[in-house]
């Protein structure tokens, strides 16, 4: 614990602290580009220097450590001038193009100029022009703007996984670029936009479209995957223009997906905006009366058991609660949230959590994956993973795909997890030896048909191991949908799945079904029954519906979501939905006024409070449950040899926000055959 | 003047072969055990009574060094890399050692490897140097075969390996953690310092860098003890050194004198004298390109070694002493190495990769005189903002030359720029 | 900057070449492949007629298990790499300040002469290429050219001549001192030390 002089002060810093964290410790602001606390350290800007008594130099304060007994001064004349000249080198070839650069506003270069440069610039000769970059649909370039900061090199090399972007060329002919004009081709690469600290790299399809004065902020929370990543949203009147990552050091640190971030547009286009009906085979508009008219005269007589409600992977807890209100008051308990047909139950909590905590993540040396591949189910989580085989070892059951680090094949049946639970292999001696392994099975292992044996064979591993203690849970699942463990939590699954409610429907043994914005299943198995579809867009859902109620997606209303942890969130409204689409919860809770049975609650204050008095865990905002490791769950069974595939396959495409954004349609084609190394990632064993 | 029998490369020139036999007769390889086996201590001390200052440019004590490296392994092998990345402007003294006495070089190798408990030795020899490259290939051959190296080196016991590793056209090398990084497979871009290679250098292991005539010379001082060679020379600054004498001399040449000759005589005596005789002397560059030059007056009586060069505000450097009589033109002279500073940038850090541009565009019109006289102050201003805030020492020495060159010569600058706007004026 | 010619022909080692890399490998600790990066692409580009295509260094990559960034990164910082075909003989002059004082403007344009071209450019036939280069370290040799891993030293506008129409002959030229009456890097005329060692010349490098 060293103890440093900052400009008179007296503080002391953690051991292994650099100088650069001792000045902020002491309330003093050091100016840096190329510095950032969650990548390596460059020190190429200079712009950090500091002066160090007895050092005959300026010294770079980001990259030297803390010593005891060290006197720094930052605002000596020395210092004054090194910094000055720094930025009179790093402005030289910079172009004074701020009127048209998306930078303006937030730039880091303008707001040091403002704040440490000296003379006006002095140089006269020729700017240097450089070439434009072709990064991908997602980051524009302007790459005569770049400061070489090597920030976004750094990133992709450290963070993303993907090397794709170097510094090629020497001396003042050094360019940023990625690998022969291919596209950076990672789910993250939206990152480099927030790291750039010029109008080099900016955000592709925002370009033009805003300044950082006009929007208004909402701090609220991403529902494109079942991470709870914190976003801000910026929003410009009724349009939401972008999505930016908050800090959540325990969630997604400070990344968040290309998808959350640019499947913006997707909330424009598709949008239900009125209520349709049925008639003649058509859909056509017809007012809420109208709607509701249609189901309250088709659900006439018709008895609970007869109708099913299956909810989808965006919803919010408000209104799933209000759907199983409404639902259960009709007298149905058929209602399901599985759409991918994971076999957990909802007896056990921890049999569905990722109990470890994503930051837990951080702390384990060991990592089973089955069924899995966290770079398209949640990839910022996969950054933590990366991390762990840097210092571990990680094992995979399942399909073989680049996952940006080495895994250790053992096998794509369910027979590789019984041979672990036996001991066999290799891998059964790394985990053994593990201080703090984790095991973590995907949609492809939880909905593979033998699903709840290997819930079995994954609890008995996780026991088996070590892996539940006192204070360590290593068994997770690892959700995709950002309702999903709240829909848990509310108990909305049925014993025969959604298989069952489907095959009910196709036999005729269920006449209504509600569907709260299911997409991602084969609606057509529905055809026989009346279906009536809420949801935000206009997509498989509505294609087999019988009546539609236009509600509003997440960015519309304020809701709560549950992540794959289990940690509670609260969303916020950002904007008003389009036209006549309304917040769920009061649709549904009109519509039961309708049926004759009105919902007990009239504000969402007033259904929150009812919610947590039924769920009481629903008011941990922000916690991390600590469930209890239950004896057994899944079945034990016989398995089959089919194979355990991934279950997202376009990691762009797998919602209905995202299926209806143009961006997120063009990622996919432009990332094609994107190759930046040798196929060498994976090893058997 | 030095005596031949104090000389240490009697090969320098390669009239003899520098292959083993040849070698061992002028006496390299001789009882290499019995060195070896007076052990680490021993020898790390012998260096330090040497007074051996690196002879690489920076001049730091060799001895105290190789100390720096851990006592004890905490299991990280140790690694001595040898600097023969030879490339500043000036200089061709470590490519005569590798042409004409490899041996020496690989002898010091095990010696200084053995000083520092290392594992073994990356030499690190700039891709031009294909001949010497190939040259010290075959010597460490010859070495391998007779055991001097390998497994048992020189019958001691001590596992020792040296390899050959080349460069591809890249000055910055020459610096210690930019050449580390390049044996990496990397860019040839300098680290942050610290940590400092003793510690954390190639693949993270404890390492010393040493430029080859220092590691070249160590066989000779453990054979005929420390004190002789601080004998030579004077204090803190002793032994013998290879100049290269450059530019406008009679006969330009490679030699090694002893340190703390007078420059005037090291030129006469060797070089054949300055072309047109003494008097038609402007300027002297001492040290290869990176140090201040000096001019006719000091040349006279300065004494060629650290500090008296140190004192004249200019430095020994790699002892490349680049002559330039009253013919030259001076600011191209300079504006030339400025381009040279400009081309060899690595580009990482901000002030040198944008100053050594802009101060060369500048010099270029010093040059013709299409500079304005303002611009002088500019320039020198720049040449501040760069020293001392870069990463490594290639911004220090591209301000340095141009600091020299207005020290003395600005008057010269001056006279071109007006008379450049009074033949603007006058057209 | 990006490497211009795409298209360029499938590249892999040589079966002795393969050999040689095998042996550049050994150099270094087995997790540690990527010190071989520029020994392998000093090879790759003998064999690749004087220059590096894109498939030389996705070859080079794959070998040492390198993402293909971090060798085009190496490509184009190191200057010995060629990014565009080269004619068949690359003359590199020298023309630092130490070769400058000595006369390599003389040097230059005796090359740009004889060749017609000038630095950076390939002759029409496809022969030379002439480049110009940073300090060679052989400046009392000065001025220089680099040929075929030698130098040709003490150069003046003749004999630079003399030096290329050997080359366009097929002639044989030896490397080293250009002059009469000078060895090596000894003063011209004979060494100033060292004579007993200088006595009998038969020095083989």
């Amino acid at each position: 614990m060293p103890t440093l002089k900052i400009d008179g002060i007296e503080v002391e810093v953690e051991g292994g602290a650099t100088v650069l964290q001792a000045c902020e410790a002491a309330g003093v602001e050091i100016p840096r580009f190329c510095f950032h606390e969650r990548l390596s350290i460059s020190g190429n800007c200079r712009m950090c220097l500091v002066e160090m008594e007895k050092a005959p130099k300026l010294i770079a304060s980001c990259a030297m450590p803390a010593g005891e007994g060290m006197i720094i001064h930052t605002n000596s004349d020395k210092v004054k001038r090194g910094r000055e000249g720094v930025l009179e080198f790093t402005l030289m070839n910079h172009p004074l193009d701020c009127p048209v650069c998306d930078q303006g506003g937030e730039c880091d270069l303008q707001d040091q100029y403002i704040a440490y440069s000296g003379d006006d610039a002095r140089y006269e000769d020729e700017r240097r022009i450089v070439a434009k970059e072709d990064f991908g649909p997602l980051i524009k370039t302007v790459m005569t703007r770049c400061i070489h900061c090597t920030r976004c090199v750094r990133f992709a090399d450290e963070i993303a996984g993907v090397p794709a972007l170097g510094g090629i060329g020497r001396g003042d002919h050094m360019e940023i670029t990625t690998y022969q004009e291919q596209p950076f081709a990672s789910e993250l690469s939206g990152n480099v936009v927030d790291l750039c600290p010029v109008g080099a790299l900016t955000n592709k399809p925002y370009a033009f479209s805003a300044r950082p004065w006009e929007l208004k902020s909402t701090e609220t929370i991403d529902v494109h995957d079942a991470m709870g990543s914190s976003i801000r949203a910026d929003a410009r009147g009724r349009e939401v223009m972008r999505f930016l990552p908050r800090v959540h050091e325990d969630v997604n640190e400070e990344w968040i997906s290309d998808k959350t971030r640019q499947a913006v547009d997707g909330l424009k286009y598709n949008r239900l905006d009125q209520p349709y009906i049925r008639r003649d085979g058509k859909m056509q508009p017809a007012s809420w009366e109208e709607a509701f008219e249609a189901i309250s005269a088709k659900l006439k007589g018709v008895k609970g058991d007869k109708i099913a409600g299956i909810v989808g992977d965006l919803c919010d807890l408000e209104s799933m609660y209000a759907f199983k209100g409404l639902l259960n008051d009709l007298g149905s308990s058929a209602l399901e949230c599985r759409q991918d047909g994971a076999k957990y139950g909802g007896r056990h909590r921890a049999g569905y959590l990722f109990n470890t905590g994503i930051s837990g993540i951080d702390e384990a040396d060991a990592c089973l994956l089955v069924g899995t591949n966290p770079r398209k189910e949640a990839a910022v989580l996969n950054i933590r993973l990366r991390y762990l085989a840097k210092r571990g070892v990680i094992a995979s059951v399942g399909a073989v795909e680049n996952l940006t680090y080495p895994a250790v094949h053992l096998g794509d049946t369910v027979r590789a997890l019984e041979d672990l639970l036996a001991g066999k292999g290799k891998f059964a001696k790394s985990l053994k030896a593990a201080k703090k392994p984790m095991i973590i099975l995907g949609a492809g292992a939880v909905s593979h048909p033998d699903g709840a044996a290997v819930l079995k064979l994954a609890h008995d591993i996780a026991d088996k191991y070590g892996m539940i203690s006192k204070d360590w849970n290593g068994f997770n699942v690892l959700h995709h949908a950002a309702s999903r463990v709240g829909a848990m939590d509310l108990g909305l699954v049925s014993d025969k799945g959604m298989d069952g409610i489907l095959d009910g429907a196709e036999k005729g043994d269920i006449n209504i079904v509600f569907n709260l914005g299911v997409d991602e299943i084969d609606l057509s198995r529905l055809e026989k029954a009346f279906v009536i579809y809420q949801g935000s867009h206009g997509d498989e859902g509505v294609k087999y519906a019988d009546v539609i109620l236009p509600g509003v997606a997440y960015t519309e209303k304020p809701g709560t979501y549950i992540n794959m942890e289990g940690r509670v969130q609260k969303a916020q409204r950002v904007i008003f939905g389009p036209g006549e689409a309304r917040e769920d919860w009061t649709i549904l809770r009109a519509l039961s006024e309708k049926l004759g049975s009105r919902l007990p609650y009239d504000t969402i204050a007033q259904l929150r409070e009812k919610m947590q008095a039924d769920y009481p865990h629903f008011a941990n905002i922000d916690q991390l449950p600590n469930e209890d490791w239950p004896e057994s769950f899944g079945v034990a069974g016989k398995t089959s040899d089919a194979p355990i595939t991934n279950l997202i396959d376009d990691f762009y495409q797998t919602n209905p926000i995202a299926r209806s954004s143009k961006v997120m349609a063009e990622c996919r084609q432009a990332y094609e055959g994107a190759k930046f190394e040798a196929e060498a990632m994976v090893t058997n064993g | 003047m030095l005596a031949d029998k104090d000389r240490i490369f009697t090969n320098l020139y390669g009239y003899q072969s520098w292959q083993l036999d040849a070698a061992k007769k002028r006496g390299d390889w001789d009882n290499t055990k019995d060195i070896i086996e007076k052990g680490v201590d021993w020898i790390v001390n012998e260096m330090k009574s040497s007074g051996l200052r690196g002879r690489g440019g920076a001049g730091f004590p060799t001895g105290l060094k190789w100390s720096f490296m851990p006592r004890e392994s905490d299991g990280r092998p140790h690694y001595l890399v040898v600097n023969a990345d030879e490339g500043e402007p000036g200089t061709c003294k470590d490519r005569e050692i590798m042409r004409h006495d490899p041996h020496k070089l690989l002898e010091g190798c095990l010696v200084a490897g053995f000083g520092m408990r290392a594992e073994a030795a990356y030499i690190y020899i700039r891709g031009e140097f294909v001949h010497e490259a190939n040259v010290l290939d075959a010597a460490i051959e010859e070495a391998y075969a007779a055991g001097l190296i390998g497994e048992n080196a020189c019958g001691t016991g001590y596992k020792f390996d040296i390899y050959v590793h080349r460069g591809a056209g890249a000055y910055i090398c020459g610096e210690e953690t930019a050449l580390i990084e390049s044996i990496e497979g990397k860019k040839g871009q300098p680290r942050l310092k610290p940590p400092f290679p003793a510690n954390v250098g190639l693949y993270g292991c404890p390492t010393t860098v040493n430029n080859v005539e220092s590691i070249a010379v160590a066989p000779t001082i453990l054979r005929r003890g420390g004190a002789w060679f601080a004998g030579l020379g004077r204090e803190n600054n002793t032994g013998t050194k290879l100049f290269c004498i450059s530019g406008h001399v009679n006969k330009p040449c490679n030699v090694e004198e002893e340190m703390g000759i007078p420059l005037k005589e090291l030129i006469e005596k060797h070089a054949g004298g300055v072309r047109g005789g003494w008097d038609n002397l402007l300027a002297i560059i001492p040290g290869g390109s990176s140090v201040h030059m000096l001019p006719k007056d000091v040349c006279d009586t300065v004494l060629m070694d650290f500090d008296s060069l140190r004192d004249e505000g200019s430095g020994l450097g790699t002892a490349a002493v680049i002559v330039m009589d009253k013919s030259t033109d001076i600011v191209r002279a300079i504006a030339r190495l400025a381009a040279f500073y400009h081309h060899e940038s690595c580009g990482q850090c901000t002030p040198c990769r944008e100053g050594t541009g802009w101060m060369s565009r500048i010099m270029d019109r010093m040059v013709t005189g299409e500079a304005e006289l303002s611009e002088i102050d500019l320039l020198l201003d720049v040449t501040k903002k760069i020293e001392g805030h870069t990463i490594c020492a290639l911004g220090d020495a591209a301000a340095w030359p141009i600091q020299g060159l207005f020290r003395h010569f600005r008057p010269e600058v001056e006279r071109r720029i007006l008379e450049y706007k009074k033949s603007r004026n006058a057209a | 900057m990006n490497i211009s010619v795409r298209n360029a022909e499938a590249f892999e080692f040589t079966p002795e070449n393969l050999k040689w890399a095998a042996g550049q490998l050994a150099k270094y600790p087995a997790s540690r492949k990527q010190s071989a990066v520029m020994p392998l692409l000093t090879k790759a580009q003998e064999q690749n007629n004087g220059w590096i295509s894109v498939p030389v260094m996705e070859y080079i990559a794959d070998m040492l298990e390198m993402p293909y960034i971090r060798v085009q990164e190496v490509v184009t910082f190191y200057t010995m790499y060629r990014q565009k075909p080269v004619g068949k003989h690359v003359i590199e002059v020298c023309t630092t300040t130490p070769c400058w004082l000595r006369g390599s403007d003389d040097v230059v344009a005796a090359c740009k002469d004889e060749l017609g071209i000038g630095f950076g450019e390939t002759t029409a036939d496809g022969e030379f290429t002439l480049l110009e280069v940073e300090c060679a370290g052989a400046c009392v040799n000065a001025p220089v050219i680099a040929y075929k891993e030698e130098y040709y030293e003490d150069l003046d506008n003749d004999s630079t001549r003399k030096f290329i129409r050997a080359i366009k002959n097929g002639d044989i030229i030896a490397p080293g001192p250009q002059t009469t009456d000078r060895h090596k890097s000894a003063p011209q005329g004979g060494p100033t030390t060292l004579k007993e060692f200088c006595a009998t010349p038969g020095g083989d490098s």
